[in-house]
């Protein structure tokens, strides 16, 4: 059951993700983007991780896509027309290939006899290993979000031309 | 039976009878809201289809098979038909991890009032309604109708600013309750009223409040449908059955919106007074009393305008829900609450 799942999780979500590259509408490409997101998070709940699944699912497909779509609408992007010139699909064409060569040579590397599945987290053992006070991850997490805090206002001064 | 079978049967029913109830409850909406309405300006709204105008939902159906359905020409079709899909099948799916009862004892099998209990529930919710938003704001972007795509566009604007803020007001109760289930949530207010959350997270219940009516554009923040402006918003080009799977999938979001409003504030299932056994009579009580207090709020506020909309949520929302989670942390790491 969970293996059906699983290879129809993954099937999906390979397929959304070369729509998202392959088709010419950026609004439907933000869609399959979305359709892939889903799938990933049904992955992390097969996994079992539901708190990855869900915040898959709130943060990437419900707040940042959202945000991708509202700038799609808000500029009218027109769907791509000219297919880039032949010089540049044999750049890319030898890229992908590389790229497919380091998966597979990983994938074969790897000893697939171990997987994570059974391996379950709680949300709330979670929550003890992230923010417990004597844990190693409570310090980079705050600085995580000090980091986050940073971009969020360099951003900001970036894009004010009144500020200094 | 084994066991499995036994799960499965329990939890058929249990998804049947709870599909039966939004449908008959969004068919209940639309007249109580119509009646309700016209009551509070002196009108007498639709009265003539059986015992005071209740069968109208069944004329309405009726009328909305019957219509042509109608696709636009220049409408990205795929997109068109997708969107109320979308809509109906999260709206759907947001309800099945909220508990409406207190565990039965039934054929000497304990039976929880709720479909699936996930160990992030209240995190779910969130999921799902958030993927909901694709719904309308793809409704009105396939229709390639400028008052469609000002809607969609509006709408998601709207979201974004006020899903932080949604999340944000829950975190207050899900620390006083140390948990992520609703059932929890809901337990943890038992034997008596101050213990209810809307009495210990006051500032919380009121974010969560506002934030959850403009989440499912409700007035004063139904900008996207925005009638006296967009035509009809984000469903102008929908028409017969597409037209009543949007609003059936807005409608199950205020029910959703109202029945964790009874969840996480106002002690779900359980009596005001201690000593009064739990039932899922008062959850439906409830329920009843904030529905009609969200059709209230239509009866009586005028839309906001753009700006006030964004400073609403930006400068005052969000700045509310911050400070609730501080305080709220500080007494709990304190051990007043």
């Amino acid at each position: 059951m969970e293996a059906i799942l699983f290879y129809g999780l993954a099937a999906l979500a390979v397929v959304a993700a070369i729509a998202v590259v392959a088709q010419p509408n950026p609004v439907t490409s933000a869609l399959a983007l979305i359709v892939t997101l889903c799938c990933l998070s049904g992955i992390f709940g097969l996994l079992g991780s539901p708190f990855i699944a869900a915040l898959q699912i709130v943060v990437y497909a419900g707040a940042i896509m959202v945000l991708f779509l509202f700038v799609l609408m808000l500029l009218n992007v027109e769907p791509e027309r000219s297919p880039s010139g032949p010089r540049l699909a044999l750049v890319a064409g030898a890229l992908a290939a590389t790229l497919a060569a380091q998966v597979g040579w990983v994938l074969l590397q790897t000893d697939r006899g171990t997987g994570v599945a059974g391996f379950h987290v709680r949300t709330r053992q979670m929550a003890m290993i992230l923010f417990s006070p004597e844990g190693r991850f409570l310090y980079a997490f705050e600085m995580v979000g000090v980091l986050i805090l940073a971009a969020l206002v360099g951003a900001i001064v970036l894009s004010r031309e009144d500020l200094p | 039976m084994t066991p499995l079978v036994e799960d499965l049967v329990i939890t058929s029913v249990k998804i049947g009878v709870l599909f039966g109830l939004l449908l008959g409850l969004f068919s209940f909406m639309t007249w109580a809201e119509r009646r309700l309405l016209a009551l509070m300006q002196f009108r007498l709204g639709p009265n003539r289809t059986g015992p005071f105008g209740l069968l109208q939902p069944v004329a309405d159906g009726i009328k909305l098979f019957f219509k042509e359905e109608f696709i636009p020409e220049r409408a990205h079709t795929f997109l068109f038909l997708a969107a109320p899909v979308i809509a109906i099948v999260t709206a759907f799916t947001a309800v099945a991890v909220v508990p409406y009862g207190p565990t039965l004892e039934l054929f000497g099998r304990k039976v929880p009032l709720q479909i699936a209990s996930l160990d992030v529930g209240l995190l779910f919710v969130f999921a799902m309604t958030s993927l909901g938003v694709y719904g309308v704001v793809l409704a009105g972007y396939a229709a390639q109708n400028h008052y469609s795509l000002l809607g969609g566009m509006r709408l998601s604007a709207q979201m974004f600013s006020y899903e932080l803020s949604l999340g944000m007001s829950w975190v207050g109760v899900i620390m006083l309750a140390q948990s992520l289930q609703i059932a929890d949530i809901v337990d943890a207010q038992a034997n008596g009223f101050w213990h209810w959350n809307v009495v210990l997270q006051p500032l919380g219940a009121l974010t969560y409040f506002i934030a959850a009516t403009a989440e499912v554009s409700r007035t004063p923040f139904d900008f996207a449908e925005a009638e006296q402006e967009l035509v009809a918003g984000f469903h102008t080009e929908y028409s017969s059955m597409r037209f009543a799977l949007l609003q059936m999938a807005e409608y199950v979001n205020i029910i959703t919106v109202g029945v964790l409003a009874v969840n996480l504030f106002l002690g779900g299932w359980h009596f005001p007074l201690p000593g009064v056994a739990a039932s899922p009579l008062w959850f439906v009580l409830k329920v009843g009393c904030v529905l009609f207090v969200i059709i209230w709020l239509r009866g009586t506020l005028p839309r906001f305008r753009y700006d006030q909309l964004m400073a609403l949520g930006w400068k005052v929302l969000l700045p509310l829900v911050t400070l609730n989670i501080i305080v709220t942390a500080a007494l709990v790491a304190l051990g007043v609450l």
